[in-house]
C-alpha cells in the first residue's frame, strides 16, 4: 500500500509539473501567427504513417537512419510496458498485462530484447557524439549547452534501458524464488538472470524493487526533462510530421494582406465598394517572434538540432554563415528568451531585441537559394525556408533594405517586365530571322 | 535525307486572336528565355522543335512579363502579386489553358502559387512534354548524334524538389542514343546550383567557394562530356563554372531542348 501512495504521489507530482509546462507552452503558442487550417486528415495520417513511423526521411542516410529507425520502434514497442507499470504501480498489481498471454509474450519478448539493442545503439550515439567528429554536430549554433543537452538525453535513455533489462533479469529471478510463474518472455533478461543466479532472495527482492523505480522514476524525470531539451523531440516530432505542410516543396506561402491591397491598387472600385476595416495595421513578414506562425514555432520545438538540414544546404558547404538548423533554433530560443514576457507583461512588452538582426542577420537571410534540399532532408519535415523567407519578406516590405542589386531587379520588373533591363518591346527579338532545317520538298 | 532552310515563323497569340484562331498551348518564354543570349538559343531550340512536330502554339510576345517569381522569393511579395494578377488576367483574356514554359521556376509559380488568385491553367515543363510526345510515339530521337557521348543531367531544385520532377528529363535523355551518367549528388540529393532565391543577381555572401563551382566539380567527376540542363538559371551557373574550372572546351552544356533539337538536326 506504502508502495501505490508513494507511486501515486510521483505520478501526481510528474502530472502537475507536466501540465504547468503545458499551461506555459499553450501560452506561447497563443503569441504565433495563423499558419494554415488543419484539414486533409487523411494525407496527413498517411504522411504520419510513412514519415514519422515507417522513418523514411531519415533513412535517406540509410546506416545511422535504421539505427535511429530501430530505437524508435523499440520505443514504441516499450511503451507497452511502461503502460503497464503505471497500472502496476497504482493498482498495487505485477504484470497486470499478462493475461494476454501469447500476445504478451511477443510484446515483452521483443520490448526485452528492443531494451538491448536500444542501450547498445544509444551507446554508440553517445561513442559517435563524443569520440568521433561528425561534422553536422559543430556549427556555430551548436554550443558547449547543446552537445550537454544531447549527452544528457542519451544517457538518461541508456539508463532508462538498462533499469529495464535489470527490471526483467530479477523479475525472473524474484518470480522463481517465490516459486511463481514468471510471466512473459524475456530472452535478454534470462541471459542476465544467468549472472546473478547465486545472489540471497532478498538482495534479488531489492535489486528488482531499484530497477523497477529506477526505470518508472527515469521515465518520470524524462518526460519532464524533455520539454526543456532538444529532445523535446520525442514528443513533438510525430505531432509535426502530422501538421506537415502538404503543399509541394516550391509553393511560398501566399500574403492574404498583400492580395487585398494588390487588388484595391488594380481595381480602385472595389476599394470603393468595400470600406476599409478598423483593424490593426499587420506588419508584413517576420521581424521577431510573435509575427513566426504556430508551425513554424512548433518546428522549432520539435528540431532535435541533427544538422541533416545543414549538412546539404548548397550555401553552408560552401562557408556562408546561412545555417538552416541555426534559423529554427533561433525561433525556440527567442521565444524561450521574449515569450514569457509577452505573456506577463502583455504583447507590447520589449527588449529592444529582435529575431531578426540580434539572433538571424540579414547575411544569413540573403545567402539561401531557396533550394528546398533542408526541408527535403529533414526527418520530421521541418520547413526552414519558410521562416527565411517571411524574413526576407519584412525586410524588403518594411525596412526596404534589400540589397542594392535585389532593389534593381524590382524596379527594373516594375518598369519592363523582366528582372534585367531590357525594354519589353525587346522580347521577341529571339524569333527574327530565325531559321531551321526541314526535309527538302 | 535532304533537308533546306526554312524560316521559322513564330506565332504570337494577340495575331491568331485577331484572326480568331485559338492555339492549344501558350508557350510562355519567359524573361531569361527573351532576354539571357545564351537562353536564347534555348527558346530558339525547343521553338524549332515546336514547329518541327506542327504544335499548335502561340507566344505572348511583346505582352509577356515577368512571372515575379524572382520578385517573390527576394521578399517583394507585392511586387509578386501585382505581377501574378496582372500576367492572369492577360492570359484569360487569351483563354489559356496550357501552358509549357521551359523554365521551373515560372512552372513552379504558375502551378502552384497562381492558383491562389484563381489561376486555371495546366502547367507543364518542356521536359515533360517532350516527355509525353516520346512517350506517345510522335518524337523519335533515334540519331547518331550523340552517340559514344556521356551526358549527365543536373536536376534544377524547381522541378525536383519543389516539384518531384526528377524522370521526365531524364526520359528524354534517355531516348536520344548517348549513355547518361548520374553524378553523386541527385534527384531529390542534387545540389543547387546556387542561383535560386534571387542568387542569380547578386554577389553571393561571404564564403570560401562560389556554389556553382561545388555542383560544377559534381559533374566533372562523372567525367561527361556535355551536363544537361532544364532550367535557365542552372544553364548559366553551370556555363559560368565550367569556364571557370577551364573546362568549357571539354563539357559542353545543353539545354534537354537542344540536346533534342540537336538530335533531330533542326
Amino acid at each position: 500500500m506504502i508502495k501505490q501512495i508513494l507511486f501515486a504521489v510521483s505520478l501526481l507530482v510528474t502530472l502537475g509539473v507536466f501540465a504547468y509546462t503545458t499551461k506555459k507552452l499553450i501560452a506561447l503558442f497563443k503569441l504565433t501567427k495563423p499558419a494554415f487550417p488543419i484539414v486533409d486528415i487523411g494525407e496527413r495520417i498517411n504522411v504520419m504513417l510513412k514519415v514519422a513511423f515507417g522513418q523514411t526521411k531519415i533513412m535517406r542516410k540509410p546506416v545511422i537512419g535504421f539505427m535511429h529507425a530501430l530505437v524508435w520502434w523499440g520505443f514504441l514497442v516499450i511503451l507497452v510496458g511502461s503502460i503497464e507499470m503505471l497500472i502496476d504501480g497504482l493498482a498495487g498489481t505485477e504484470r497486470v498485462l499478462g493475461f494476454l498471454g501469447i500476445v504478451y509474450n511477443i510484446i515483452f519478448g521483443f520490448g526485452d530484447v528492443f531494451a538491448f539493442l536500444i542501450a547498445i545503439l544509444v551507446a554508440a550515439f553517445l561513442f559517435r557524439r563524443i569520440a568521433m567528429n561528425v561534422k553536422r554536430f559543430g556549427g556555430v549554433e551548436m554550443k558547449h549547452k547543446s552537445h550537454i543537452d544531447a549527452n544528457i538525453a542519451l544517457t538518461i535513455i541508456l539508463l532508462l534501458m538498462v533499469t529495464l533489462m535489470g527490471m526483467n533479469a530479477f523479475y525472473i529471478l524474484d518470480a522463481q524464488n517465490h516459486g511463481h510463474e514468471v510471466v512473459g518472455v524475456y530472452p535478454v533478461g534470462a541471459i542476465i538472470a544467468t549472472w546473478f543466479s547465486g545472489m540471497s532472495v532478498h538482495s534479488v527482492h531489492i535489486l528488482h524493487e531499484i530497477n523497477w523505480w529506477g526505470h518508472i522514476l527515469g521515465i518520470f524525470f524524462f518526460a519532464n526533462y524533455l520539454p526543456y531539451s532538444k529532445h523535446f523531440h520525442v514528443f513533438m516530432s510525430v505531432p509535426n510530421v502530422f501538421l506537415s505542410n502538404l503543399n509541394p516543396l516550391g509553393k511560398m506561402t501566399n500574403m492574404d494582406n498583400i492580395t487585398k491591397e494588390v487588388k484595391m491598387m488594380l481595381d480602385p472600385e472595389a476599394a470603393f465598394e468595400e470600406p476599409a476595416e478598423d483593424e490593426a495595421i499587420e506588419r508584413f513578414g517576420v521581424m521577431d517572434v510573435e509575427d513566426v506562425t504556430w508551425k513554424n514555432y512548433m518546428d522549432s520545438l520539435a528540431c532535435t538540432q541533427c544538422g541533416r538540414c545543414t549538412s546539404v544546404c548548397p550555401a553552408n558547404l560552401t562557408g556562408k554563415l546561412l545555417s538552416p538548423r541555426k534559423i529554427v533554433m533561433n525561433v525556440r530560443e527567442r521565444m524561450k528568451e521574449k515569450g514569457p514576457e509577452m505573456v506577463a507583461n502583455g504583447k507590447e512588452w520589449t527588449d529592444n531585441k529582435a529575431l531578426l538582426g540580434d539572433y538571424i542577420t540579414k547575411e544569413e537571410l540573403w545567402a539561401c537559394t531557396t533550394c528546398n534540399a533542408c526541408a527535403q532532408e529533414c526527418p520530421i519535415n521541418i520547413n526552414q525556408p519558410a521562416i527565411i523567407l517571411d524574413m526576407r519578406r519584412y525586410i524588403v516590405m518594411e525596412e526596404s533594405a534589400a540589397p542594392g542589386e535585389l532593389n534593381s531587379i524590382f524596379s527594373n520588373i516594375e518598369n519592363n517586365g523582366a528582372p534585367w533591363q531590357f525594354a519589353q518591346d525587346d522580347r521577341m527579338l529571339w524569333a527574327d530571322d530565325l531559321t531551321m532545317n526541314a526535309p527538302a520538298k | 535525307m535532304e533537308t533546306t532552310q526554312i524560316k521559322v515563323e513564330v506565332p504570337v497569340m494577340a495575331d491568331l486572336f485577331a484572326k480568331g484562331e485559338k492555339p492549344e498551348y501558350l508557350f510562355w518564354v519567359g524573361s531569361a528565355g527573351a532576354f539571357d543570349d545564351r537562353y536564347k538559343k534555348v527558346t530558339q531550340a525547343f521553338v524549332k522543335v515546336l514547329t518541327h512536330l506542327n504544335v499548335s502554339y502561340a507566344v505572348l510576345g511583346t505582352e509577356e512579363s515577368s512571372s515575379g517569381d524572382v520578385a517573390r522569393r527576394a521578399g517583394n511579395e507585392m511586387l509578386f502579386q501585382m505581377q501574378a494578377l496582372m500576367n492572369i488576367e492577360l492570359m484569360d483574356g487569351y483563354e489559356v489553358t496550357k501552358i509549357i514554359t521551359c523554365d521551373p521556376h515560372v512552372y513552379n509559380t504558375f502551378k502552384n502559387e497562381y492558383t491562389d488568385y484563381g489561376a486555371k491553367f495546366e502547367v507543364i515543363h518542356h521536359s515533360q512534354f517532350l516527355q509525353n510526345l516520346i512517350d506517345e510515339g510522335k518524337l523519335k530521337l533515334d540519331s547518331d548524334v550523340f552517340k559514344g557521348q556521356k551526358i549527365t543531367y543536373h536536376d534544377p531544385c524547381y522541378l525536383g524538389r519543389a516539384n518531384g520532377e526528377y524522370n521526365a528529363p531524364r526520359k528524354v535523355l534517355g531516348a536520344i542514343p548517348s549513355s547518361l551518367v548520374e553524378m553523386k549528388r541527385n534527384k531529390s540529393f542534387a545540389l543547387c546550383c546556387g542561383a535560386g532565391g534571387g542568387q542569380m543577381f547578386k554577389e553571393a555572401e561571404k564564403g570560401d567557394k562560389e556554389i556553382f563551382i561545388e555542383r560544377t566539380e559534381d559533374v566533372l567527376e562523372t567525367g561527361a562530356d556535355i551536363v544537361a540542363t532544364a532550367c535557365p538559371y542552372c544553364m548559366v551557373m553551370m556555363t559560368d563554372g565550367l569556364k571557370y574550372t577551364n573546362k568549357e572546351e571539354d563539357v559542353k552544356n545543353y539545354d534537354i531542348a537542344e540536346l533534342v533539337a540537336m538530335a533531330l538536326k533542326l
